[in-house]
């Protein structure tokens, strides 16, 4: 049955989302941005909303929840409304625990997820984008190659987020041929972190390169033990994540330029009150609108557990290129305004373009 | 809870929509090229399929979409076949809405078996209804309007039985002075002066009317309030009010016509070698590949701002911006999608053998009628900048 309805527990955790956004991220964005760095309390303050706990199950330590795709696109949605970088960044904990939440093995989870029910915030990371031309996350260069009861991981990684503070790392390879995922802790002999890549957008995020020069792992590092894991629904679910983080992104742009376009005067009167802008204004909140919707449905898809990889592609092909969109539109109502960093549209445009190449880009 | 997925009877009712389409759709060039031929009520293969859908759509269950969701999915599911199903499986025309929306309880059991068209636009305005020519004065003596003027572009206006005509009772009143007469075919002075020829929707019959003291009994008026208000608009804004339902609706057609355009590009795709697959980059997909992708992301999008505009009426809920947001999504998507297809099908897409170029045609009328995109875009950006219609004009 095709519904659009929240459910109240749902309208509570948007609405106390957006306020958080509104009170903790919009207010330091500009700074993380500036100096390229995210403050540890701003962290800590967010780990205390308990979006990574909260979908942990009890035996491991956490809240119990249902693990719940849709609940989280609001959630993103809300917070990259603040910033897309802070959300990203607050949430980044929660990518690798639910990766273990759903497709790791028992042992895994014993061990792992009680690393995320602490009081303060605990950084784990995806390692899945490579350097170079042409990546494709289906079909990697970094490789896994069986030895004995252990594999052998070779390669590099690139934008591997909060890489400087990561207890783990969530590493895809190529395993005889296809995409697999390995449980990397930053002491494993052979792999050097090294912090500090200078990115577009996104800057606050600390994005660290990974070296992998033959990472011993036991054969239990895999993703879901011996029985492995499905890469393609990790993907879809970051995929329909990301779409999520964009549509947040692209409504803070309108947001911002509503009002703008209804104070700034030309010719003696609000540029809103001129169709070459308020049309443009209706075409961004058309399209932030359509993209909730393809969001939801991937998001919806992962959550009733049907094959969600079209409904992921779309959605994030179609943020992508939307939210990118917005943004460019966006400094252009601001018109000159828009291009200098004392406001934060600029900078959502640089984040739109850093979020729309995430995970390689996808087919648009 | 927020639920993307068909109920089990939702997926039966459209599978057999799309089967009756499909009869339809083998008569779709013929009415294209012989278009002032009417399509008869009954295709003769589809006269079995229709007790099957009539039955389906009793007996709801909780698991099934609300009426308006399912409605717009079974309108892109006729149109998917062709458009001219619209004409014997729609009942009624856009007039019948206005009448649901504000007929009075006699007038809605009086005009109820009737397939009423609605005439807004006239050969000197058409965006901006407030300014209808067309009047309508009030005999006192015999109790009947006398309604004179011209109305042109009137969908289904030869095979309508009635006609929901704007006329104005007061011009110096501006848009209060607007009201909706219902009229019903052969009243005298009613003359269905010619039908239009036009580049799509061929099978679907545009009509001109000319009204020359046309009388009708006083109690026509639709809604029956007769006041002229002295400020604002009146009933104006109520009678627009139609448009919340019947905008998803155009948006909804226009998508079944452009997921027939890409269901066939996909096919000859296929046939060429070229698989359409998700979830791969742009690195590893060939270009044309990429190009259908993005058609499809478009489609996708498009189709559920519709949903969600059906969604909210089902609801109870405003849908005035949504269904604003609808229309001019879908109006623009499925030209780019129609247009983008015949690009990748190239000199195929183009040939009369083929209802690709006919679907083009079809589908172009969507960012027209039921308002502009530009009208469209009007309205959203007044709601979202909180404007008055003389603060944006």
């Amino acid at each position: 049955m095709i519904s659009f309805g929240l459910t109240e527990e749902q309208e509570v955790v948007r609405d106390a989302m957006r306020d958080f956004a509104a009170q903790q991220l919009r207010p330091i964005a500009r700074e993380c941005d500036e100096a390229s760095e995210i403050p540890q309390t701003f962290l800590d303050q967010a780990w205390e909303l308990g979006l990574t706990s909260t979908q942990i199950p009890e035996a491991f330590g956490g809240g119990g929840e249902a693990r719940s795709p849709i609940t989280n696109a609001l959630v993103l949605e809300e917070l990259a409304h603040g910033d897309a970088t802070l959300a990203v960044a607050a949430v980044l904990p929660s990518l690798f625990a639910n990766a273990i939440v759903d497709q790791g093995s028992d042992a895994q989870k014993r061990e792992l997820l009680p690393l995320f029910t602490g009081a303060k915030y605990h950084a784990a990371s995806l390692a899945v984008i490579e350097a170079g031309a042409l990546f494709d996350p289906l079909h990697l260069r970094t490789v896994a190659e069986p030895k004995g009861d252990q594999f052998v991981l070779s390669g590099a990684k690139r934008f591997v987020p909060m890489g400087a503070r990561a207890s783990h790392f969530l590493v895809l390879a190529s395993r005889e041929g296809a995409a697999d995922a390995f449980i990397v802790p930053r002491d494993a002999e052979g792999l050097t972190i090294t912090p500090g890549e200078k990115n577009l957008g996104l800057r606050g995020l600390e994005t660290s390169s990974l070296e992998l020069a033959r990472v011993e792992v036991p054969a239990s590092a895999r993703l879901g033990g011996a029985e492995g894991c499905n890469v393609r629904r990790l993907l879809d679910g970051s995929r329909a994540a990301l779409a999520s983080v964009m549509v947040g992104l692209s409504r803070a742009v309108l947001d911002y330029c509503v009002p703008y376009a209804k104070d700034r005067e030309a010719f003696d009167e609000a540029i809103a009150r001129k169709q070459a802008i308020a049309f443009l204004l209706a075409d961004m909140h058309m399209e932030v609108e359509a993209t909730r919707w393809l969001a939801w449905k991937a998001a919806s898809e992962l959550e009733q557990g049907q094959d969600a990889t079209r409904s992921a592609h779309l959605a994030r092909s179609y943020a992508a290129e939307k939210s990118l969109w917005i943004a460019d539109n966006g400094i252009q109502v601001l018109g000159g305004h828009g291009f200098i960093r004392e406001h934060p549209v600029e900078m959502w445009f640089r984040n739109a373009r850093t979020l729309g190449v995430l995970e390689g880009t996808v087919a648009l | 809870m927020i639920d993307f997925r068909l109920g089990p009877n939702d997926e039966k009712l459209l599978q057999a929509t799309r089967e009756e389409a499909l009869v339809a759709r083998k008569y779709a060039r013929f009415y294209d090229e012989n278009e002032h031929e009417f399509p008869p009520d009954e295709l003769p293969e589809a006269t079995e399929l229709r007790p099957a859908l009539e039955r389906m759509n009793v007996g709801r269950t909780p698991d099934d979409s609300s009426v308006p969701v399912l409605g717009m999915l079974i309108s892109m599911g006729q149109t998917w076949g062709d458009y001219s199903v619209r004409l014997r499986r729609g009942k009624g025309g856009l007039g019948n809405a206005a009448l649901q929306a504000s007929g009075t309880p006699e007038q809605k059991q009086r005009w109820a078996g009737e397939t009423l068209a609605m005439a807004i636009t006239e050969p000197g305005c058409g965006s901006d209804p407030s300014k209808v020519q067309c009047t309508a004065v009030l005999d006192e003596k015999t109790n009947e309007w006398v309604i004179n003027g011209e109305k042109i572009f009137v969908t289904t206006g030869c095979r309508a039985t009635g006609v929901v005509v704007w006329a104005t009772v007061d011009k110096s009143a501006g848009r209060a002075g607007i009201k909706s007469f219902l009229i019903p075919k052969g009243a005298p002075g009613f003359i269905v002066a010619h039908k239009e020829k036009k580049l799509g929707i061929r099978a679907d019959d545009t009509a001109a009317y000319v009204f020359q003291d046309c009388r009708i009994p006083r109690d026509h008026l639709l809604g029956g309030d007769e006041k002229v208000a002295k400020q604002g608009s009146g009933g104006f804004r109520g009678v627009m009010k139609t448009f919340n339902m019947t905008r998803p609706a155009v948006a909804a057609i226009g998508l079944g016509i452009a997921e027939a355009a890409l269901d066939l590009t996909r096919e000859e795709l296929e046939k060429a070698g070229v698989a359409v697959e998700y979830g791969g980059t742009l690195a590893g997909t060939s270009a044309v590949a990429a190009k259908f992708l993005q058609l499809e992301a478009l489609f996708e999008a498009s189709k559920w701002t519709v949903m969600r505009a059906a969604w909210l009426a089902g609801e109870g809920k405003p849908n005035n911006m949504e269904s604003s947001v609808s229309k001019a999504h879908a109006g623009s998507a499925v030209r780019t999608i129609c247009q983008g297809c015949i690009e990748i099908l190239g000199p195929m897409g183009v040939s009369r053998e083929h209802l690709l170029e006919k679907w083009l045609r079809d589908c172009r009328i969507t960012d027209i009628y039921e308002g502009t995109g530009q009208i469209q875009r009007l309205i959203m950006a007044r709601e979202l900048l909180g404007y008055g219609r003389d603060e944006l004009k």
